[in-house]
C-alpha cells in the first residue's frame, strides 16, 4: 500500500485512534490533514510526527458538526495538497451517563460531533470527492452500536447511526467509484478508555476471545486496508476491529 | 440562458461540447444522467444563477427547456 500524493482527512486526527490512523497514512507518503477542535498542541506535535516519517501534513481546527467550519476545512486542504482522496470521519466523543441521569446536553454533545459530523463532512467533502470519481470514506463506529452497552446510550445510539449512514451513502457513491465503509473497533487503548481503571480493564479484557485489548495501530490498519486498491470491491461493510468481542 | 444552461449540463456529466443539445432534450433519457448527477447539476444552477430550485420543482423537469424556463421565471 502506497500512499505517496494522496490526500487523506483524518477528522480528530491529534489523538487516539485518529492520530494512529494519521501517522499510519504518514509512514506510507501521504498528505495528512489532522483536523482538531481543542488540542492544537497536540495536532502540531502530529504534523511533526507524520513529516518525520516522509509523509506531509497540515493541522486544522474545525468543530465537525459546524457547516461553515467543515466547509473551512475543505478549502484548507485543497489550498494545501489539491484534493481530497480518502475522508476518514473519525471525531468522536463520550459522555456517559445512566439514561434517566442522562442530560440533554450530553445527548446533545455526542450526537452532534459523532453522527452530524460524519454528515457534514461527508457531505461536504464527499461532493468534492464526488467530482474526481474516486475515492474511500472511512467512519468510525464502535461495537457499542451494534451491542449496546448501559451507560452510554447516547455514544451507542450515534454510532449506530453511523452504520445506517455509512450503508445508505456508501448505495448513492457507488455509481461514482466511491467506497463508504465503517470501521467498528471494540476495547482500545486510548485516550477514551484510560479513563478506566485497571482492575476495570483487566475484567472487560478476559471477556474478549483474544484476551487483551487492542491498540490504536489496529484500527489504522482496518483503516488503511479499506482505503487501498486491494479494497476496492468493499462497499456498505462493517469492519469489526475487536479480537472477536463481538460475534 | 439555454447556451450557459447547456454548458453546466455538459461539463457536470464530463461530455463534449458538440453534443447536440435542444430545448426537448431529456437529461435522464437522452444524456443518460442518473439521479446524482440530476441532483448535482441542480445544484450547479442554484450556484450559478444565485437561485433556491426546491425538488418538487425539479421533479417537474421533463427536459431541458423547462429548466431554462423556470430559470428565466427566478431570474427575470
Amino acid at each position: 500500500m502506497d500512499y505517496k500524493n494522496k490526500t487523506v482527512i483524518v477528522t480528530g486526527g491529534s489523538r487516539g485512534i485518529g492520530k494512529a490512523v494519521a501517522l499510519a497514512f504518514g509512514a506510507k507518503g501521504a498528505n495528512v490533514v489532522v483536523n482538531y477542535t481543542a488540542s492544537e498542541t497536540k495536532a502540531v506535535e502530529t504534523v511533526e510526527e507524520i513529516k518525520a516519517l516522509g509523509g506531509d501534513a497540515i493541522a486544522v481546527k474545525c468543530n465537525v458538526a459546524v457547516a461553515e467550519d467543515v466547509e473551512g476545512l475543505l478549502e484548507a486542504t485543497k489550498e494545501a495538497f489539491g484534493n481530497v482522496d480518502y475522508l476518514i470521519n473519525n471525531a468522536g466523543i463520550t459522555r456517559d451517563g445512566l439514561l434517566i441521569r442522562m442530560k440533554e446536553d450530553d445527548w446533545d454533545a455526542v450526537i452532534d460531533t459523532n453522527l452530524k459530523g460524519v454528515y457534514l463532512c461527508s457531505k461536504i467533502i464527499g461532493k468534492a470527492m464526488l467530482k474526481q470519481k474516486c475515492g474511500s470514506i472511512v467512519n468510525m463506529t464502535s461495537v457499542v452500536g451494534v451491542m449496546g452497552n448501559a451507560g452510554q446510550a447516547n455514544y451507542a445510539a450515534s454510532k449506530a447511526g453511523v452504520i445506517g449512514f455509512t450503508k445508505s451513502t456508501a448505495k448513492e457513491f457507488a455509481s461514482r467509484g466511491i467506497t463508504v465503509n465503517a470501521v467498528a473497533p471494540g476495547f482500545i487503548n486510548s485516550d477514551m478508555t484510560n479513563v478506566l481503571d485497571e482492575e476495570v480493564k483487566e475484567t472487560y479484557s478476559k471477556a474478549i476471545p483474544l484476551q487483551k485489548m487492542g491498540e490504536p495501530e489496529d484500527v489504522a490498519n482496518a483503516v488503511m486496508f479499506l482505503c487501498s486498491d486491494m479494497a476496492k470491491y468493499i462497499t456498505g461493510q462493517v469492519i469489526q476491529v475487536d479480537g472477536g468481542m463481538l460475534m | 440562458m439555454f447556451d450557459k444552461v447547456k454548458e453546466i449540463i455538459l461539463e457536470q456529466l464530463g461530455l463534449d461540447e458538440d453534443t447536440v443539445v435542444t430545448p426537448e432534450t431529456s437529461l435522464m433519457n437522452d444524456l443518460k444522467a442518473d439521479s446524482l448527477d440530476a441532483v448535482e447539476i441542480i445544484m450547479a444552477f442554484e450556484d450559478e444563477f444565485d437561485i433556491e430550485i426546491p425538488d418538487s420543482e425539479a421533479e417537474n423537469f421533463k427536459n431541458i427547456g423547462d429548466i431554462v424556463a423556470y430559470i428565466e421565471s427566478k431570474t427575470a
